[in-house]
């Protein structure tokens, strides 16, 4: 680009993101453990592996069905731990706050990101706190790290997917993005979609109960489960063929996107999962997802092949089939 | 309107499909005109399915695509002016004008906001009393009842800061410019849904009439498209030219007559010039005189200018059905999504976006 300036593209999870990372961040603090790009760094510690990850969240509007920045900011981050297998040990969480934010607005955000902490038991042992004059942030920035410890045995990573393993997600796909859409209200679209903001780590310990050798774990947040998909299909230098009649996508999701021309591979998730599984377990990690609450509507998508490594290859409803490309930019509404 | 059911696709699409392999004994080369369509048949991989002799072209009916850079770098003078939010469609935000896009000038803080309904403009005008705003409005037959009914929305709440810079364009004339220059080989034409809902069957009869070529107006599901492949199969077939409608549970022969009504109270039809395809007569639309206080190309101080195609860009005779993407040299190098240097890369109902999002390594 001529005049080069962050664009919102840049922060939207897809190519751009990706551009930006290779191109700037990663030469800039090189290093073996940042290289693989994985949710969680695993650094050895003696005979112990322990997994270290940090997020930013910022979200408009702060409130919206089924969630808040606060529960974002504690899931968000319990489940970059969770997707290296690890059992969160404690989170941080800084705040910058902007001047003139309702003080009950700060409780309402502290009070679900405890209930959040909770939930995936775990607790919030540092934190910081910052204010900005008015106009200068929106509302509530929150950004969160947090540490684990990875189960001996348990080696999860983006390169680890093998031809023949099952890609299985953990439930329907888009409802996060919807859900915030709708509430910002921009669109004049109205729904009862709600995010589907949730720890994952008590899923992922049922799963690794099931298969500790599962292969690889991804939260596809920005970018969706194409971009995730993409991403591991690189790192592997394996194909992946998806099924589309097998993905689930809820009713008012799939409405939304047809309306919007959004395609719900694309859609952003806060609470769901992508696993690569070797090919004889699928069915026992599906089994040990179904029943578990966050995973009940579980379902196997698809599997890795040898072929066209590095593609993501979508079988479509008819029979026909199209590859899978990652994000490029933000998703804009078409015009008719 | 009833979607069709899409559990059962898995099972009617090879019906379909056997019953356009007997009938594409000979080549047939089929232009969808709209962008919804070109992105429905990638998404759905249709191409992949369907017999060699069945050639698909897309046709000049993506909106982004076919509104001239000119008209792009107007929207930005009007962005720069102070005082003045521009309201758009998403769509928009990354076509090149000459020297910026509306993305980049929402980056160095251009007052610029992405709406998916023009009546949404009309809100945010009366929310903000003290700025001035402008909704861009890009489109076909689609949107300009919307669009319409916006004006009239906002002369009924007596708003004096809500304007509209017009950039409407209607497909028949455009599809007959492209029938009357005859350089694109066409057998027939998938005709576009969603611009049918509102003007109906007549304004295309000339394609069959003076051209002696089938169109079947269909719908967006993979069915549909499927079913209107095979309708214009069928026409030559049973040596038949007419205008058929497939996408009957959405698309009523006379139209939507509410509709063409709000259209002609606000607007009049126009000479407008099209990317690739040059001034067509009476082909766009511009405001009735009752309405040319809130006409911002009248109220502004922005006068159009010309914009030379950038090099090498083969986007016009992309749109005309000449060429495919892959043959312009810029594809997927110097002209990406994320770096687009032609329209129909940036829209993602372009031609060049859908090859280069879903095509690339499995098109047929």
């Amino acid at each position: 680009m001529k005049d080069k300036r962050i664009l919102l593209s840049h922060g939207a999870g897809g190519k751009l993101s990706h551009d930006l990372v290779e191109e700037f961040f990663l030469p800039a603090f090189d290093n073996d453990l940042l290289r693989s790009l994985d949710d969680s760094a695993v650094i050895p510690v003696g005979p112990a592996r322990i997994a270290f990850t940090t997020d930013s969240y910022v979200v408009k509007p702060l409130f919206f069905p089924g969630g808040d920045i606060g529960r974002l900011a504690i899931c968000g981050t319990v489940n970059d731990l969770a997707m290296a297998g690890a059992r969160p040990l404690g989170l941080s969480a800084s705040f910058i706050l902007e001047e003139g934010l309702p003080i009950g607005d700060l409780e309402q955000v502290l009070a679900s990101m405890k209930e959040a902490a909770k939930e995936a038991g775990v607790r919030v042992v540092a934190g910081d706190t910052k204010v900005v004059e008015h106009g200068a942030a929106e509302g509530i920035f929150i950004t969160t790290a947090g540490i684990g410890i990875c189960p001996e045995g348990v080696v999860l990573g983006s390169a680890h997917a093998r031809p023949g393993d099952a890609v299985i997600v953990s439930g329907p796909l888009g409802d996060h993005e919807i859900a915030v859409l709708m509430a910002r209200g921009e669109f004049s679209l109205q729904g009862e979609v709600q995010s589907d903001c949730a720890p994952l780590n008590g899923l992922v310990e049922a799963m690794l109960g099931a298969c500790p050798d599962i292969h690889c774990l991804r939260d596809p947040t920005r970018g969706g489960l194409a971009t995730v998909l993409w991403e591991i299909a690189r790192s592997s230098k394996v194909g992946v063929v998806i099924d589309e009649a097998e993905v689930p996508i809820g009713e008012q999701v799939r409405a939304v996107c047809d309306l919007l021309g959004f395609d719900p591979y694309y859609l952003a998730n806060e609470g769901k999962l992508v696993a690569f599984v070797p090919e004889g377990k699928a069915e026992a990690v599906l089994k040990a997802m179904q029943t578990h609450p966050l995973g009940g509507d579980a379902a196997i998508i698809g599997k890795v092949v040898a072929e066209n490594p590095g593609k993501v290859l979508l079988k479509t409803g008819i029979g026909g089939h199209r590859l899978l490309e990652p994000l490029s930019g933000e998703q804009f509404p078409r015009i008719c | 309107m009833n979607p069709l059911p899409r559990h059962d696709e898995g099972r009617l699409a090879p019906l379909l499909l056997e019953k356009i392999a007997v009938l594409a004994d000979l080549p047939m080369r089929l232009m969808e005109v709209c962008g919804t369509h070109t992105v429905a048949i990638f998404r759905s991989g249709i191409r992949s399915l369907l017999p060699d002799t069945v050639e698909l072209i897309s046709g000049p009916g993506c909106p982004v695509c076919v509104t001239p850079a000119g008209e792009i770098d107007r929207a930005i003078a009007l962005a720069r002016q102070e005082g003045v939010t521009l309201a758009t469609f998403g769509d928009l935000m990354r076509v090149p004008g000459s020297s910026s896009s509306l993305q980049q000038e929402r980056a160095r803080g251009g007052a610029i906001r992405v709406v998916i309904s023009p009546l949404d403009a009309v809100q945010m005008a009366e929310e903000n009393p003290a700025r001035a705003v402008c909704f861009f409005g890009v489109g076909f037959e689609t949107t300009s009842p919307a669009i319409a009914a916006a004006v009239k929305e906002a002369r009924r709440r007596r708003l004096s800061n809500f304007y509209l810079l017009s950039s409407q364009r209607i497909i028949p004339p455009a599809m007959r410019a492209l029938l009357a220059d005859g350089t694109v080989n066409i057998d027939g034409f998938i005709l576009p849904g969603h611009v049918s809902v509102v003007i109906g069957k007549a304004p295309y009869c000339f394609i069959a009439e003076e051209f002696s070529l089938p169109g079947v107006i269909t719908g967006f599901e993979p069915l549909d498209i499927l079913e209107g492949i095979y309708m214009l199969l069928r026409q030559r077939k049973e040596d038949r030219r007419e205008i058929e409608i497939q996408y009957s549970r959405a698309v009523k022969e006379e139209g939507n007559q509410r509709a063409l009504e709000v259209m002609g109270e606000v607007f009049v039809p126009a000479d407008a010039r099209w990317r690739g395809l040059g001034v067509i007569p009476k082909s766009g639309l511009a405001a009735r005189e009752e309405f040319c206080a809130m006409d911002a190309a009248q109220v502004f101080d922005i006068p159009y200018a010309e914009v030379e195609d950038p090099p090498g860009c083969l986007c016009g005779e992309v749109l005309q059905g000449i060429h495919r993407p892959p043959d312009c040299a810029l594809f997927g190098t110097q002209c990406t999504p994320e770096d687009p240097v032609g329209p129909c890369m940036v829209s993602s109902e372009g031609s060049c976006a859908a090859y280069y999002k879903y095509g690339r390594g499995n098109e047929g």
